[in-house]
Parts: C-alpha cells; sequence; structure tokens
C-alpha cells in the first residue's frame, strides 16, 4: 500500500453517474464527454506513475465558453473537476479520483495572437510550452524552461508556477506571465491581468499562478515574449568532490556575475546522461556544473574568463568551454533528458524541495546517508544557482514494499530541506505527494489561511480535490 | 485599550493589538513610516498600528543574495546593508514621500511591500512582489502566519507573497519580510535622446527593448515634466527627455552603448551620461522628481506599452496633463492641473477603452473622498476581492475602505 490515501468518493455522483454522464453530454459539443474505459485510461495518471486512479469521465473540451458550461454543472451538483493538461505533473498534480471528472485542455493548444510591439503572446491554455517559442522564435523566446517543455502545456505551468533551468535569469512562470482567462467553478470567466503590467486591486494573477487548478481553469493566457541574447555559451566543469562543485557556485553567486543558468550533477547523474545522451561529460569527475553565459562574443569570452578565473580556488579537474552550436546542444540534451535516462535503467522517485545555497555541501551529505541508509542509489541533478535540488532515487517498483520505503525516504530528505531554512517544493508542486508533508513547513494558521483562499474560488472544494492540503484540512478552514 | 498611535515592539506585541481591535471592532488605520498616508480614500478609523518600531535587519546573507528585516525597517537601512555587498533591490522602487510633500527616505520596507510600486528596472527584473521570497504578518484575526522563506524558488502552497504584496495593508500587517537582492552592475550608462514626440519616443524605447542589449530602464517625460529635472544637462535643452539605461560590467556596457547609438542617432540629439551622472539621473527618477513641486492631481496608469502615447493623447482631449512615461510607455504618471475630480471620470473611460488600469496616487482628501482612487473591478473580480479580504479579514478592520468602499 502507498503511503498517500486518496478519500473515500462521493457514493452519491458514482450512483448517479450514468445520469451527470448524459448531463454533460447534453451540454458539451459532440466528442468532448469521453466515458469508454480506453478513453479514460489514458488519464488515470500523471508523470507520477506510482499513483494511478480511473476517473469517472473525461472532458476534452475545444472552447472557453465550453468549459464554463461544464464547470457550471459540476458545481451545482457537486461533481469534482481534476484540470489537466499534458499530464507531466511529477507531484501527482493530475492524479484523477473515482468520483471526479477529468478536464484536459489539450484540444485548446492554439496560438491566438502574437504582439511583438508589446513583447507578449496570447494562446490558448493548451498550447505546449516549447511550441510557444518556437511560434516566436528565431528572435524572441518564453523564458521559462522545464525540462518538460516539448510536452508539458502552458496551463500546466501555470498551474505549477514551473521554472527550469533558465529561471536564475529569467524567471519562473510568475514572473513571466501578463495575464489569464480564467474560468471559476461556478462558470463565471474571469479576465485577470492583461497586456499590461501589475493588477488593479489584489495581485489575482499571482495567486493564480501556482495555485495547483484549485482556484479555477485557465483557457487562456498571455505570457511576455523577450529578444533573444545575441549568443549563449555553455561550459562544463567537473570536480573531485560535490562540496567543491557547491563552493564554486556559492562563489559565482557571490561575485555578481550572472550566468542564465548554473546546473549541477553527481557522479551516478553524469553517467546515466551521458550513457543516454553522448553529450562529452566527464565520467571520472564526481560532480559536474553546467554553467551558461548570453552576450555578445565578447561579452561571453568575458564572462567565462571570469568564471573560470574564479573557479580554479575550487580545483576544477575538468573544464570544457563549448566551441559549437552542436556541442552547446548536446550539453544541454544530456541534461534536459535526465529524468528520462534514469528512466531508463530504473524505477525512480523524483525529489523537489529547495535548500539555501550556503547548505548545500551538508544537505547532499544528508541524502547521501538517508538513501544508503535505506538501501537506494540517488542520482543528484539540480538547479544549483537557486538552491533547486531534484534527487533522483532509484527503486523497484515491482518488489512490495519498496514505494512505501522510497517515499519515506524521500520524505526524509524534504524533512531536512525545510529544516535547513528551504521548502518542500521549488518547481513541481505539491500534488498529491507532498500533501500530507505540508504541516512540516506550515503551522495550522498558516495551512488556514490558504485554505480561506481556496473556498472563496471553490466553495465546495471540487477543483482538483485531495491535493496540497492535508485530508482533514478542509473541516479547519 | 488601544489609543491614538499603536508602536509594537514585537510581532506578538502587534498580534495582541489587531487580536484586540478585532475584539472591540476597532477599525485600525495601518501604517509604515507613514510615507504614503496620503494616498488612498479617506478612512474612518479608531486608532494608528504603525510597525515604526518593528526595526532591524534579522538575517544577512550576501552570498545568497538574501536579506530579511523586520517590517518597519527603512528601506534605506536595508539598502545601506546591501550596499556593503554590492548588492540592491533590483525593483528599483519608488519613493513617493517627496511628491507628496514629505521628506524622502522614510519608506520602510512593508509600505515598499504592501503598495508594490515598482520603479523603471521592472521591465527586465520584476516588480516589488518579485523580490519577495518570505513574510510573517498578523491578519486581521489576529493571528500571525507565513508563507514562503528564504529560498528563490519555492511553490510550495499558495502565493501569499504575491497576494499580500500590493494590498496597501488591507489583508494583514507585515512583521518581517524577505527580499531577493542582486549584485550591483560595475558600470550604468544613459543614452538620452531629445525633443522627440511621445508617440517617437515610446516607438524608440520599445524598440531598444528589443534588442538583445538588456535595456534596463526606458523613460520619455514630455517637456513640462522634464523641466522639473535636476540635471543640468537635461534641463537646458528646454525639451522632452527620453532615456535609455545600459547596466553590466564595463566592456560590455561600452558595446550596447555603441550599438544601440548606432541605432537610434537618426531619431535626432542624442547625449549620453556617464556613471556617475547615470547614477543621478535614475536616483531622482526613483523620487519622481519631474512630479515634484506641484500639488496638482497625479493618476498613475498602467498599460500596454504602445497603447501609452493613444491613451494620454485621448485624455489631452479632454483635458491639460502632462505625462512621463516609464516601463517604454507602459507606466504614465498623468499630473492633471485641473481641480474637481481630478479628471477621473474622462481618465477612467479613456482607459476602460483602451486597456489597463489607474490609481489617483496624489489628490486633496476630499477629492479621494469623492472619486474611485483605486481602479474600480469588474463584477466577478470584484466578488473575489471582497473575498479575499474576508479570508484574511474578516471584521474589516485593516485600512477599512482604503481601496474600495465597504472593505
Amino acid at each position: 500500500m502507498p503511503l498517500i490515501l486518496q478519500p473515500e468518493p462521493n457514493a452519491s455522483v458514482l450512483r448517479h453517474r450514468d445520469m451527470i454522464l448524459h448531463d454533460l453530454t447534453q451540454l458539451a459539443e459532440p466528442g468532448t464527454v469521453q466515458s469508454q474505459i480506453e478513453a479514460r485510461r489514458a488519464f488515470e495518471t500523471d508523470a507520477l506513475t506510482a499513483y494511478r486512479c480511473m476517473p469517472f469521465a473525461v472532458l476534452l473540451p475545444r472552447t472557453t465558453e465550453e468549459v464554463s458550461r461544464l464547470l457550471a454543472y459540476c458545481n451545482a451538483n457537486e461533481v469534482k473537476v481534476v484540470p489537466r493538461g499534458a499530464g507531466t505533473s511529477l507531484s501527482g498534480g493530475a492524479l484523477p479520483t473515482e468520483d471526479a471528472v477529468v478536464l484536459c485542455l489539450s484540444r485548446m493548444s492554439q496560438l491566438l495572437e502574437i504582439d511583438f510591439d508589446n513583447r507578449c503572446a496570447r494562446i490558448e491554455a493548451g498550447m505546449t510550452n516549447q511550441a510557444i517559442s518556437e511560434a516566436v522564435g528565431p528572435d524572441y523566446f518564453y523564458a521559462p524552461d522545464p525540462s518538460s517543455q516539448l510536452a508539458c502545456s502552458i496551463g500546466g505551468n501555470i498551474a505549477m508556477n514551473s521554472g527550469g533551468a533558465h529561471c536564475l535569469r529569467y524567471g519562473v512562470t510568475t514572473q513571466n506571465l501578463l495575464g489569464v482567462k480564467l474560468v471559476l467553478i461556478n462558470g463565471d470567466v474571469v479576465e485577470i491581468g492583461g497586456s499590461h503590467l501589475d493588477s488593479p486591486g489584489y495581485d489575482l494573477l499571482g495567486l493564480i499562478v501556482g495555485s495547483e487548478g484549485q482556484l479555477g481553469v485557465v483557457t487562456e493566457a498571455t505570457v511576455r515574449i523577450l529578444r533573444k541574447a545575441e549568443g549563449a555559451r555553455p561550459l562544463l566543469m567537473g570536480f573531485n568532490s560535490s562540496e567543491a562543485a557547491g563552493a564554486c557556485v556559492s562563489s559565482i553567486i557571490a561575485s555578481g556575475v550572472m550566468p542564465v543558468a548554473i546546473e549541477f550533477m553527481d557522479r551516478p547523474a553524469i553517467k546515466v546522461c551521458e550513457d543516454f545522451a553522448h553529450a562529452g561529460y566527464p565520467l571520472d569527475v564526481e560532480a559536474m556544473l553546467i554553467i551558461e553565459v548570453e552576450g555578445s562574443e565578447k561579452e561571453i569570452e568575458n564572462q567565462i574568463n571570469l568564471i573560470v578565473g574564479m573557479s580554479l580556488q575550487h580545483e576544477p579537474t575538468v573544464t570544457r568551454i563549448s566551441k559549437s552550436e552542436a556541442e552547446s546542444a548536446a550539453i544541454w540534451k544530456g541534461r534536459k533528458s535526465a529524468f528520462g535516462a534514469v528512466g531508463r535503467i530504473s524505477d525512480y522517485v523524483c525529489m523537489d524541495g529547495t535548500i539555501p545555497l550556503s547548505t548545500l555541501s551538508e544537505t547532499l551529505t544528508v541524502i547521501a546517508r538517508i538513501c544508503s541508509e535505506a538501501g537506494f542509489q540517488v542520482a543528484n541533478i539540480f538547479h544549483a544557482g537557486d538552491g533547486n535540488l531534484h534527487p533522483l532515487i532509484l527503486y523497484n517498483a515491482n518488489t512490495p514494499g519498496e514505494l512505501e520505503r522510497v517515499e519515506h525516504c524521500g520524505a526524509e530528505i524534504l524533512k531536512h530541506c525545510v529544516a535547513v531554512g528551504g521548502c518542500l517544493t521549488g518547481e513541481h508542486g505539491v500534488g498529491i505527494e507532498k500533501r500530507d508533508l505540508m504541516p512540516l513547513q506550515f503551522t495550522p494558521i498558516d495551512l488556514q489561511q490558504q485554505m480561506q483562499l481556496k473556498t472563496v474560488f471553490d466553495p465546495h472544494w471540487l477543483l482538483n480535490p485531495s491535493k496540497v492540503f492535508p485530508l482533514d484540512g478542509r473541516k479547519a478552514a | 485599550m488601544l489609543q491614538g498611535i499603536e508602536r509594537p515592539l514585537e510581532e506578538r506585541e502587534l498580534a495582541q493589538l489587531v487580536a484586540e481591535a478585532a475584539r472591540t471592532r476597532w477599525a485600525l488605520e495601518v501604517a509604515g513610516s507613514g510615507s504614503k498616508r496620503r494616498i488612498g480614500r479617506p478612512m474612518e478609523i479608531s486608532g494608528v498600528v504603525t510597525t515604526r518600531n518593528l526595526r532591524g535587519i534579522t538575517l544577512s546573507e550576501p552570498s545568497e543574495q538574501v536579506i530579511s528585516a523586520r517590517s518597519g525597517t527603512l528601506l534605506s537601512a536595508v539598502e545601506a546593508e546591501l550596499a556593503k555587498h554590492n548588492q540592491y533591490l533590483a525593483c528599483e522602487p519608488v519613493d513617493l514621500g517627496p511628491m507628496l510633500g514629505e521628506a524622502a527616505g522614510q519608506t520602510s520596507i512593508g509600505g515598499m511591500v504592501a503598495t508594490n510600486l515598482s520603479g523603471a528596472r521592472r521591465i527586465q527584473r520584476g516588480a516589488v512582489r518579485d523580490q519577495l521570497l518570505g513574510l510573517r504578518a498578523v491578519n486581521g484575526r489576529g493571528e500571525v502566519f507565513k508563507w514562503g522563506g528564504r529560498v528563490m524558488k519555492n511553490v510550495t502552497g499558495y502565493d501569499l507573497c504575491r497576494t499580500l504584496a500590493g494590498s496597501w495593508g488591507t489583508l494583514g500587517i507585515f512583521s518581517e519580510l524577505t527580499l531577493r537582492a542582486i549584485p550591483r552592475p560595475e558600470e550604468v550608462r544613459t543614452l538620452v535622446l531629445m525633443g522627440l514626440p511621445d508617440s517617437i519616443a515610446v516607438e524608440v524605447m520599445c524598440q531598444a527593448l528589443a534588442t538583445p542589449f538588456e535595456v534596463s530602464g526606458t523613460t520619455h517625460l514630455q517637456l513640462a515634466l522634464a523641466q522639473r529635472l535636476r540635471l543640468p544637462v537635461l534641463t537646458n535643452s528646454g525639451t522632452s527627455v527620453t532615456a535609455l539605461r545600459i547596466e553590466n560590467f564595463s566592456p560590455a556596457v561600452a558595446y550596447r552603448a555603441a550599438k544601440l547609438k548606432d541605432l537610434f542617432v537618426p531619431y535626432g540629439d542624442l547625449i549620453e551620461l556617464d556613471h556617475g551622472k547615470s547614477l543621478a539621473f535614475w536616483e531622482e527618477l526613483r523620487q519622481l522628481s519631474f512630479l515634484q513641486g506641484s500639488v496638482d492631481p497625479v493618476w498613475r496608469i498602467s498599460t500596454a506599452p504602445k497603447m501609452g502615447p493613444r491613451l494620454v493623447e485621448s485624455i489631452r482631449r479632454y483635458r491639460l496633463c502632462h505625462a512621463a512615461y516609464d516601463w517604454s510607455g507602459g507606466l504614465i504618471w498623468l499630473e492633471v492641473p485641473d481641480a474637481g475630480d481630478a479628471g477621473a471620470d474622462d481618465i477612467r473611460r479613456v482607459v476602460a477603452t483602451l486597456g489597463g488600469h489607474a490609481t489617483l496616487i496624489r489628490a486633496e482628501p476630499s477629492v479621494r473622498a469623492r472619486v474611485d482612487v483605486f481602479p474600480p473591478l469588474e463584477t466577478a473580480v470584484q466578488r473575489l476581492t471582497n473575498g479575499i479580504k474576508q479570508a484574511f479579514d474578516p471584521l474589516n478592520i485593516l485600512n477599512p475602505g482604503r481601496m474600495y468602499p465597504g472593505q
């Protein structure tokens, strides 16, 4: 039995399934309501594949109006709704419940408008992250770049406030979003923000980003697009210890040089990624940094010289500056395919805590100890510039009891992150995965304050049920 | 019992005060150092709570670019601490004190976050809210709550930092804030074009931001406001002023300035401000020197950058006004030399048509009592706004009515 439990389904909703399906079909356009088991099967899990649950129907709307009609019905009939983008959540953010419909935005993936004058683009929420950059390229790009950017949707990015390697320089989703069209659970359609900056009144946009689909369903977004730098170049540095690599990161950050990304991989991660992507990573080092700088040719050289000069005190054993576009692409391919590469060799859980940079060495030691005591291998991959850790703990899903033990191990790591002044999740969201750990970081009053906001937007708590807050929480709010 | 002005020394004392006010249903005016008390709708209050005595830096980690301080700490004290490590706050918060007839440098960090009034660098480095990593605050029930922490990336729970930033003390009273800092650039330079009409100036500014040269400030002042600047080289010309800022390591600044000059020389007279003059110029912009020495009503309008000049032109059809543009045209400081409703009807109508939102920053109390100071909200958004207020301050005792009537 996995550690994370789901609540008892609403028996009345299950009993009236046929009637609800009939009503939804009446309200929806043809083809929107999918009730066959084969169609539902594809939606029973997301990227947290250890958990599965069949929803009782899947809705694939094509317009905001349709979303509005469907939500209004669900609200009136107390049917739970799990909003879903591309289903790439690593925290179980799109895991259905038995008594819920999945509302998937994949058919709403159109580019609506590119406004180069005002440096923004308006898109439907189902559009993928990468498709935005492709649409506004080659001179412009959309900055947040989660590793899943090929598949993940902007709606999902907004729900989780997704980051990525380059958010060290360009910020996460919330800094790159100007407005949304939001459908509330009662069917009201609200425009928040637009092509201007900052909100009138309370910052509803800031609240909605990262609310994990629990406050409303975003159907359209206006995002900032940025002009690309003249050039970009990564360099690789290998070190004899994780501590030395960590200290080098601190030196760079403290120096005033601002790389656009600083990524860290330890020996097991380097090996797995190199085997997969053939990126030319050094295999005889304990830790490696990928540091990327941007600018004109001269500016890049200048920054690289500063970084290399500064790194000498930390005695890197390998320093390799990319010499071509192809080499740069290979370096990033290795990093961005890390999760997939690890997945080829083993089942894993991917943790996502953030820590203050000064506790990096200590934290790596603790992670190693926790995992080795539990008998698990761990590969560490993370966004070092902002202290966002992704330990991948390898396990065998077919061995009874291992999932529970690996989850326990992950929880211990996250406890440590909180204890040293960090947090439970840097970019993957709470989902179901970290729901029951929330009291580690928050007092009951802290949580109540957040849950009271949930009630403002969704009085019956129907949107993305049983995520984010401990199950007994709702009563307190 | 609350008497006049309360100045709690500790978070616990602050919480007790608010809890007592909640019990007795006493409405509180919430103030930091009070430098922005003249903004907002006039309130009916029973007492004032100020965070003036909640002072002091509680964490300074230059190697992590993080600083925490109690909410009443002056922004200038936080900036002085950061300057020791050659860092600063990226959002360049504006100092409204001098244009409201108060001294400069009186803003507390609590006031800075509560008003979320970002300066020129907002276009490149984010708003005040984007520098806020964590907060501790007291809600209208007198409960202490926190959100966030001291790390750069954090999606644990709903984002209360952004919810409370810009809430003007109506949702909670901050007790401690944690902010992100960035390194100061080695060199700053400014290119200034003289005599451009608004529409061309906005075109230039937008074009500058569409280059890869990381322009970190874009501002355009119409002649009437440019004349109030202090830097003689800018006032002597007797024309409008359009300024573009470049910040980076010195070789990069030189390279980028040259590239931008090539691009904009065809637009007319162009002068360059060196590092020292640039610092002085952007510092006086932070203090809104171009709005000082006048008591005429001032609006702060946010719109799509390219819409800026059209919006100002449309308002000018109805009444005299002077504009300064920031954020490449997306932020307009509009001075309206006119009594009556401060131009509220005309301005609200035009903004509603062309998109964006307008807040009345400077006006007599009688005007602020008559017209909407904050932008009117559409029905569904107003309903959510009411709900959010209720969730934090169910008895409506924190700055009641400062933003919207009845709450």
